[in-house]
């Protein structure tokens, strides 16, 4: 089937213009994490309060997408829908490039990125970030071979068998990110199971959303519309979704109002936590939530291939609204080592530590959103990863 | 080896024999052949045997006073850069009010040394440890910088390096990038010695702190410790603490 696909090789201005920006961004991620290495990470906002800050997010943001991404391509194999088949090349490919870039970013913010030798030899197998190393390079590993089943003439019977795989291996790896938060027993905010489903949900977002934006930016280069059934198809999906993830953080929160230990932080999140109640209600919910699901769902213009671009635009925003909240507001809650009292020391106990993300974290993970595109960009120039006229047409 | 977790022998009933022997010796001998027969020798290996922890009287703890931190930051040169929101503190003094009656408790509070550390449990490549006698380390040469450890603890007790650092102890290895912790002093306990703090706490302060073999019915901590009441910081998550608290 490999006749049907093509490669992008646009000559187009404004494909060259976005090539060399995103190139300039990455580059200027790996110079501000050279930064960071050299001088230390005192020169970003995190500390010993918030240990992990913005490059996490965007980091555990490329991840999550990573999985989601899969869809269109799991949706064909495994669920055998025709009309997702022509962009199933390109949904792998999307998937490995975040996945990629998500780990370099990691890699990038460690405090000894040097060592990444000793992550690789060296395993704790209790820890599920040991876990994570092999669900991530695995998860590289296995949608490479769907890849080789998509391409390979030979192989295309495996198609689906190797879709189911890389399907159950998807949902195992966002489980194991959920896990990295749902495992820590210390925080107030985490150590909760509803982690996972979380995550899990906000993958099947972002990663869908993330590929309505790229397949509507790749298909202008390659004169290859992205056909409007698929789309509607995909917004549809986003907003179901988007309901869902809602439905769950209702849950989650509810769960937690119920047990008075868990007030303090809930309140802090919800009502007087500042900078994060704002963008919880604002960015999370409204923005993020209600607004794309009230656009698919009960206006026509959310239909419309603009409608939709802003729905996934929204959903991108919804999901890093709830990963900055769980991950930075979820630190800036002091640990309760005393239910009950108040504590005070110069290690600031029992005040809201304060972040303010510096210049080389924001370089750092936007550095590394501009690699996953600059990444599948480059792959589609080299190899037939999308779709042509014949097998769009045909399929739909 | 300071750092070695491995287990060559049980030694603490065999050091306490030698003890005994080297004591009925010292009667024509002297001292010396006590300290000989006690003294650990370098490859001498860490036992589970030996649960070492510390016990501090809330009571006696001043609020204000911090010998301890002191003690605590001149054997380890913990001196900052003035930036209190990145300087490594590995021991520190908290205030405790009860907000219902207005009680006012004063402690140090420093890595508890769980049998069951979360910072152990979360360590991707194991940098986290716990010896067998109960200490719990990071190994600078594994320590990848992931920064999870410091998530995971319950205490706060855990500092991530987030500079270049200068003028360090040789027993008391840091480094940039690298998370690190309250040692309990594993230089001095294997040179038979009590951990700083303790000492600055009985020499400057107010004798709150005592150290020693909690597995040891006859030493003077797990002798107090069964006579009066002590409690967990966090029992409800069941770490079994090497660091109890008295009178809070």
């Amino acid at each position: 089937m490999s006749s049907h696909f093509k490669t992008l090789q646009s000559k187009h201005i404004g494909y060259w213009m976005i090539v060399i920006l995103l190139a300039v961004m990455a580059l200027a991620g790996y110079g501000a994490a050279h930064y960071m290495e050299v001088q230390g990470h005192w020169v970003t906002g995190m500390n010993n309060q918030v240990v992990w800050g913005l490059p996490h997010v965007f980091a555990i943001f490329l991840i999550l997408a990573a999985s989601g991404a899969l869809n269109v391509a799991s949706i064909s194999s495994v669920f055998g829908r025709k009309v997702y088949k022509p962009w199933s090349r390109l949904s792998a490919l999307l998937a490995v490039c975040l996945l990629v870039a998500g780990l370099i970013v990691l890699v990038l913010d460690l405090g000894r990125p040097e060592r990444l030798i000793v992550a690789m030899t060296h395993y704790n197998f209790k820890s599920i970030f040991a876990w994570n190393i092999f669900l991530y390079t695995g998860f590289i590993l296995v949608v490479a071979g769907y890849l080789w089943t998509m391409f390979e003439r030979g192989m295309n019977h495996h198609t689906s068998k190797a879709g189911v795989f890389a399907f159950a291996w998807r949902f195992v790896l966002t489980s194991g990110t959920g896990s990295i938060f749902g495992f820590l027993v210390a925080r107030q905010f985490y150590d909760a199971a509803m982690m996972v489903p979380m995550f899990i949900v906000l993958s099947l977002i972002l990663g869908t959303a993330i590929f309505i934006l790229l397949s509507l930016l790749l298909a202008q280069w390659s004169q290859q519309p992205v056909l409007p059934e698929l789309l509607e198809r995909l917004a549809s999906l986003l907003a179901i979704f988007i309901v869902l993830e809602l439905f769950l953080v209702t849950v989650f929160h509810f769960t937690n109002l119920y047990a008075t230990e868990h007030h303090g932080i809930e309140r802090f999140i919800l009502i007087d936590g500042g900078i994060y109640t704002f963008i919880f209600w604002v960015g999370q919910i409204f923005l993020g939530g209600v607004v794309p699901a009230v656009l698919v769902f009960l206006s026509a213009w959310g239909q419309s291939p603009q409608g939709i671009k802003l729905v996934a635009i929204l959903a991108v925003l919804g999901a890093m609204s709830q990963l900055y909240v769980t991950i930075i507001g979820g630190q800036a809650y002091p640990l309760v080592l005393f239910p009950g009292k108040e504590v005070s020391s110069t290690f600031y106990d029992g005040v809201v530590a304060q972040y303010s993300p510096s210049m080389p974290e924001l370089l750092l993970g936007v550095g590394g959103v501009a690699l996953a595109v600059l990444l599948v960009i480059l792959a589609t120039r080299i190899l037939p990863f999308m779709p042509d006229d014949r097998v769009s047409r045909s399929a739909s | 080896m300071s750092l070695s977790c491995k287990s060559k022998q049980p030694d603490g009933q065999r050091r306490r024999l030698l003890g005994g022997i080297a004591g009925a010796v010292s009667l024509g001998g002297g001292f010396s052949l006590i300290e000989l027969a006690l003294a650990k020798s370098e490859d001498e290996a860490i036992s589970s045997l030996n649960r070492w922890g510390l016990l501090i009287d809330t009571a006696k703890c001043a609020s204000g006073c911090d010998a301890c931190v002191k003690g605590c930051n001149t054997e380890h040169n913990l001196e900052g850069f003035d930036r209190p929101e990145t300087d490594a503190q590995w021991i520190r003094k908290l205030e405790v009010t009860d907000r219902q009656t207005g009680h006012v408790s004063s402690l140090p509070m420093l890595c508890q040394h769980c049998e069951d550390p979360p910072c152990v449990d979360v360590c991707p490549t194991g940098a986290s440890f716990r010896r067998q006698d109960g200490v719990v380390l990071v190994d600078k040469h594994t320590c990848i910088g992931c920064r999870y450890c410091v998530m995971a603890c319950p205490y706060k007790a855990r500092s991530f390096v987030h500079e270049s650092l200068y003028n360090q102890k040789s027993y008391s290895p840091r480094g940039k990038g690298t998370v690190e912790s309250c040692t309990l002093c594993v230089h001095r306990i294997d040179d038979d010695r009590t951990p700083a703090c303790v000492e600055s706490c009985n020499r400057d302060g107010n004798g709150a702190m005592v150290f020693g073999d909690l597995n040891d019915a006859d030493s003077q901590i797990a002798k107090t410790m069964r006579d009066s009441a002590s409690r967990q910081v966090r029992e409800d998550l069941g770490l079994n603490t090497g660091v109890r608290y008295q009178n809070l």
